[in-house]
């Protein structure tokens, strides 16, 4: 098992987290971090971009409520982006996508954040 | 590297469940069912972990989640009924649930769960429309230095406005008694003589989300109320 790796870059009015790795519960501190550092940036938006995502479990489908959660207690938009057909459907079928934007790519992504 | 090495753990995408798979339950309040997670719950966010140490047992994780999927209804407490499916604890398999609302009610709240992501060192459940959570629980194993713990860790909310009232009146810690006295039962059964469960529980989010309050048209609890008030009509319709 590969750790997670985040890069957190400001792109306008919204922060966008490459994730790359392996997101499981391990995950929580660095993904928590990097979240609440674009928060406290100022970010109105965040876009998860999971093109580098090598694995997933229950757990880390966990972290993702936590995080939408708190992007709703803070006013934030939540996208995401880069995600393989798997994630996708992982997403559909744990019904994530009804709270998360999915984009299909960065531009798209930072072009919605910017509408 | 390959990518997406989860794949064989989870689940197919289902629009609508099915129990064609479980057999021995009288009731199937699952099949035609959506699955219902966090998201879709209308009460606070909660998270509950309960963790045993396995002192005095040399059980790998693997071992304890092998086991776990084993003989997951044995684990249990008296009462409720978890009828496993018969391709076992594998992704997309569904189970049916009977559940007494209170200890030792002859009335059971009949209701199911789908297994949502199953590899060697955890199991997670997320429950259909109609449950009284909307929730995903996850069992697991891991080591402590020369420790295995045992965990179940829930994120859920109630699913709809008579749920959270029941939650808030002792539901909830009912559910808490419910998932100590299965991890109490797996410690023994693995060999440890006097388990002790320890419980966790956090609120994620304390604010109830009342445009789901209408799932309450899917509530299990009140259709075992309807079925149970109703048992004396069809018991003479049956007859006559």
């Amino acid at each position: 098992m590969t750790t997670t790796t985040i890069g957190l870059e400001r792109v306008g009015s919204a922060a966008l987290l490459r994730i790359g790795g392996d997101v499981t519960t391990a995950s929580d501190d660095e993904l928590t971090s990097a979240f609440g550092a674009a928060i406290d940036d100022g970010a109105t938006a965040v876009i998860l971009d999971f093109s580098g995502m090598e694995y997933m479990n229950s757990g880390g489908i966990g972290l993702l409520v936590t995080l939408l959660v708190r992007a709703q207690r803070s006013g934030v938009r939540l996208l995401a982006t880069g995600l393989s057909d798997h994630y996708r459907q992982i997403l559909s079928l744990t019904r994530l996508d009804e709270a998360i934007e999915i984009q299909p790519d960065e531009a798209t992504a930072l072009a919605a954040v910017a509408r | 590297m390959t990518r997406e090495r989860d794949a064989g753990n989870w689940a197919q995408p289902v629009e609508r469940l099915s129990a064609a798979g479980v057999a021995g339950a009288s009731v199937d309040a699952v099949s035609g069912r959506r699955v219902s997670g966090p998201l879709q719950g209308f009460g606070q966010l909660w998270q509950k972990t309960f963790r045993v140490r396995l002192e005095g047992t040399d059980l790998s994780p693997q071992d304890v989640v092998a086991a776990w999927k084993a003989n997951f209804p044995s684990f249990w407490p008296g009462g409720a009924r978890f009828y496993a499916p018969l391709a076992g604890i594998a992704p997309g398999e569904v189970a049916l649930l009977d559940i007494p609302p209170v200890p030792g009610s002859p009335v059971k709240l009949s209701t199911g769960v789908m297994v949502l992501y199953a590899d060697d060192e955890s199991f997670t459940f997320m429950t259909p429309e109609g449950h009284t959570l909307s929730a995903w629980i996850t069992f697991s194993a891991h080591r402590d230095g020369d420790i295995t713990i045992a965990q179940a860790q829930a994120l859920e909310r109630t699913s709809d406005p008579f749920d959270e009232l029941a939650y808030v009146l002792g539901a909830n810690r009912l559910n808490d008694r419910f998932w100590r006295q299965t991890l109490e039962n797996l410690a023994r059964h693995v060999g440890v003589v006097t388990p002790i469960v320890d419980v966790q529980a956090v609120c994620i989010d304390k604010r109830r989300q009342w445009r789901h309050a209408g799932n309450v048209r899917n509530s299990a609890t009140l259709r075992t109320a309807r079925h149970t008030l109703t048992a004396p009509v069809r018991w003479i319709t049956r007859r006559g």
